[in-house]
């Protein structure tokens, strides 16, 4: 079996390897435009209330999602189990802020006329979102603290400790007084009528034209990307992979362990928070059941199959998964079991799905679909170091790390 | 925080100094106060305050530690369950440094394949004591077999593989295959909890100490976990096998050189892990009469908190662990709402993160020394 493996991963080394030899310097940046240009002009091919509009904009919100795990994991190599509290709390800065939840307050920013004759507080959507990411950096500081100095798998089940307490309080936060008779939470009954996000000047975001949320994510993620993309060539991201890599040289070399690790806590923390407030809104509810340990697998099932600390990666992979979640599974393979006489529906077991996409892809494809240029430099090394191992010829092969230049992505 | 541990020994600051030994004083008495801390103000509050008890009809409140003691006695048991589950935590951690995410669903299915056997041999509780003892033991044995074969099933397809990789890829195949056998026991049982005939009459009074009645379920769960422990401690620590397991803990490598065929000797501890993880869904099956495709994960996170307060890698320390978070949560259970039970233990585990990762008694691995 692993003969096979080796050859087949030789085989996809070589194809790389070409197709990184025949293309031209501006093929990215032209190949980025063009699908800029698709994304945007994408809504108008559909109906504006279809189906797939609505799972587009799904996957675009797990894709950012994705994109900030991404950080945590793929880039400081911090396995973070405890992803949907980000999320939880996200939701609830816009549960909080934008409806009526907070009864006894009357607070009005920047909003839609409706929504200023209305009791609660109600902030402007990109008010909110900011309140988001402050929130969940403070609580990705939080989370990363007691973390520091723990081995990598500690950290995993600190993480996830963390994600559940999050979702254990906000399910019961209706038993948790905040002075009014006003709750934390409002627990699984959900956070209703929450505000539309209201930009003066532009169409008004409603369920039956769908096209204004989705131009809306699509700036959150182009946003988000544009960030990635830029502190993953930062002196931050440089250290954050130093550390992932080595953490003893790079503390010794003078990289500052506990801010850089904190800091990759927050901003990953920070992209889940603006998805998790979109989400809020797009949804029109803010329910504690949506935040189960199950999510936290879901987005980093979305890491892993894109490729660890590949950002193009985790965009496919949060947008590949998105739609199987919201699309195929549900819509086109869930009677698949039947047809085989089996009594269930694979919605039943789409974490079971995940878990075992999880698996096969670290058995038989570790670095994922779109690996980080490292990391795809390291296997191919591994491979190639291998196969001297192997043929007990270390001659040539070994050498061959590749040329300087190839593979920049 | 930097400083204090960047400085070299020989000339810290004065408050470097201090923060130092607030940090050695935290880390030597912070998790033991803090473990204390709920018995002693529960204990505290029914002294002072009293508790109350609705005896034939009409309350009255009593000024005595008798609640508590139920608490505990509620609390030990069934943390002797999860120190079963604690122990194949510890064992697989101790040889190959992995959290075996996916044991918890091995106890689930372990119980599922209890209550399945049960089910066939048409076993009720109206079985008489000679039968339902010989029935359960042969429950017992296959259940153990059949876990311990699924878990050293798992490390041969996800974890073998992955041994030279790095620690994040092994982890993420347990988490992978924890949902898988998620999803198994949910197609198998259906997605509500159920209930499961109570064979033994779980709740009916042996004898009274002190005020607090003891149940036949403390009593079935001791007798089970009691006699386990002792066997595997005497394997561990008397056998050729056991000697192998120990060696390959320490260093795998240097095990290999000695002869010892380390594969198989790890596959062996997740065997043992596994059927200790079986006898605890059986028991876990008998004591709480009900089963649920979902129990695996808050026991095996609960299992695993109890292994690292005790101290991951030592035996001794899992169990005891196991039997401290069954008080707590039999505590949280009964004073706060078992709906914030899994928050407190979780509270509980990050306390025991920051304040003494290497728990209690010590941990034993590769990375301790």
């Amino acid at each position: 079996m692993s003969g096979f493996l080796r050859r087949l991963r030789e085989r996809e080394r070589r194809a790389a390897a070409a197709v990184a030899r025949r293309l031209p310097p501006w093929w990215n940046r032209a190949l980025a435009g063009a699908l800029i240009v698709i994304g945007i002009v994408l809504p108008f091919f559909f109906p504006p209330d279809s189906g797939f509009m609505n799972g587009t904009i799904i996957a675009v919100t797990y894709a950012v999602m994705s994109l900030g795990l991404n950080v945590v994991v793929g880039f400081a190599g911090l396995l973070d189990l405890g992803y949907v509290a980000f999320y939880a709390l996200g939701a609830y800065s816009l549960g909080w802020f934008g409806s009526d939840f907070f009864f006894k307050l009357r607070v009005h920013v920047l909003v839609s006329p409706i929504a200023n004759t209305l009791q609660g507080i109600h902030l402007n959507f990109i008010l909110i979102l900011i309140g988001a990411a402050a929130i969940c950096a403070a609580a990705g500081m939080l989370i990363g603290l007691p973390t520091l100095r723990l081995r990598s798998d500690y950290i995993a089940i600190v993480t996830l400790a963390f994600g559940e307490i999050i979702a254990t309080v906000a399910v019961n936060g209706q038993s948790v007084p905040v002075g009014g008779g006003m709750t934390l939470t409002a627990g699984n009954l959900g956070i209703s009528a929450v505000d539309a996000p209201y930009f003066p000047g532009t169409g008004s975001f409603s369920l039956l034209n769908l096209r204004p949320w989705y131009w809306l994510i699509l700036a959150i993620l182009l946003l988000v990307l544009f960030v990635n993309l830029r502190l993953r060539d930062s002196r931050l991201g440089r250290a954050w992979v130093a550390l992932r890599e080595d953490e003893v040289a790079a503390v010794s070399m003078g990289i500052p362990l506990v801010k850089t690790k904190l800091l990759a806590y927050s901003v990953g923390a920070v992209f889940g928070g603006m998805a998790g407030a979109f989400f809020g809104t797009y949804y029109t509810e803010v329910n504690a059941s949506q935040f189960a340990f199950g999510f936290s697998i879901f987005i980093l099932a979305m890491v892993v199959i894109g490729g660890l600390g590949s950002i193009w990666g985790a965009l496919v992979g949060g947008l590949a998964l998105g739609y199987i979640n919201n699309y195929l599974i549900p819509d086109v393979l869930n009677d698949l079991p039947s047809k085989f006489g089996l009594h269930f529906q694979l919605t039943q077991v789409e974490f079971g799905i995940f878990g075992f996409l999880l698996v096969i892809m670290m058995l038989l494809r570790p670095q994922g679909l779109i690996p980080e240029r490292r990391r795809r430099l390291e296997m191919t090394a591994q491979i190639a170091a291998e196969d001297a191992q192997l043929a007990e010829a270390p001659t040539g092969e070994v050498t061959v790390i590749l040329p300087p230049g190839e593979g920049a992505a | 925080m930097e400083t204090t541990t960047v400085s070299p020994p020989g000339l810290p600051a004065a408050p470097a100094r201090q923060l130092a030994a607030v940090r050695r004083y935290a880390g030597q008495w912070g998790l033991i106060a803090a473990l204390a801390a709920l018995p002693v103000y529960y204990g505290i509050h029914d002294l002072v305050f009293g508790y109350q008890v609705t005896v034939a009809g009409h309350q009255q409140t009593y000024h005595d530690l008798a609640n508590l003691g139920y608490d505990f006695a509620q609390g030990l048991s069934n943390g002797a369950i999860w120190a079963l589950i604690a122990i194949g935590y510890t064992l697989v951690y101790g040889i190959i440094e992995l959290i075996n995410f996916a044991h918890g669903d091995v106890f689930m299915i372990g119980s599922f394949t209890a209550v399945g056997l049960w089910t066939v041999f048409g076993l009720t509780p109206g079985e008489g004591a000679a039968a339902l003892t010989g029935f359960l033991l042969l429950t017992l044995i296959i259940t153990m077999i059949v876990t311990g074969s699924l878990n050293v099933l798992i490390e041969r397809v996800a974890y073998r593989p992955l041994r030279s990789a790095p620690k994040l890829a092994a982890l993420i195949t347990a988490v992978g295959f924890s949902f898988i056998l998620q999803n198994v026991g949910l197609l198998w049982r259906g997605g509500s909890p159920q209930s499961v005939p109570d064979l033994i009459g779980v709740q009916q009074t042996v004898f009274t100490i002190g005020g607090v009645a003891i149940q036949r379920g403390y009593i079935l769960v001791f007798a089970v976990m009691i006699p386990l422990v002792f066997a595997l401690s005497w394997f561990i620590n008397s056998t050729r096998a056991g000697r192998a397991m120990r060696a390959t803990a320490q260093d795998p490598e240097a095990a290999r050189l000695m002869g010892i065929n380390v594969n198989a000797t790890i596959s062996l501890t997740f065997l043992l892990g596994g059927m200790l993880a079986g006898a605890a869904g059986l028991v876990y099956a008998l004591y709480e009469t009900n089963i649920w495709y979902f129990q695996g994960f808050k026991a095996g996170l609960f299992a695993f908190t109890a292994a690292v307060m005790g101290g991951i890698g030592n035996v001794r320390g899992a169990v005891l662990g196991g039997l401290i978070i069954g008080v707590i949560q039999a505590l949280s259970d009964a004073r706060l709402g078992p709906q914030w039970t899994e928050a407190v233990v979780f509270g509980y585990l990050i306390v025991i993160m920051v304040l003494r990762p290497r728990g209690l008694l010590g941990e034993e691995t590769r990375e301790a020394g």
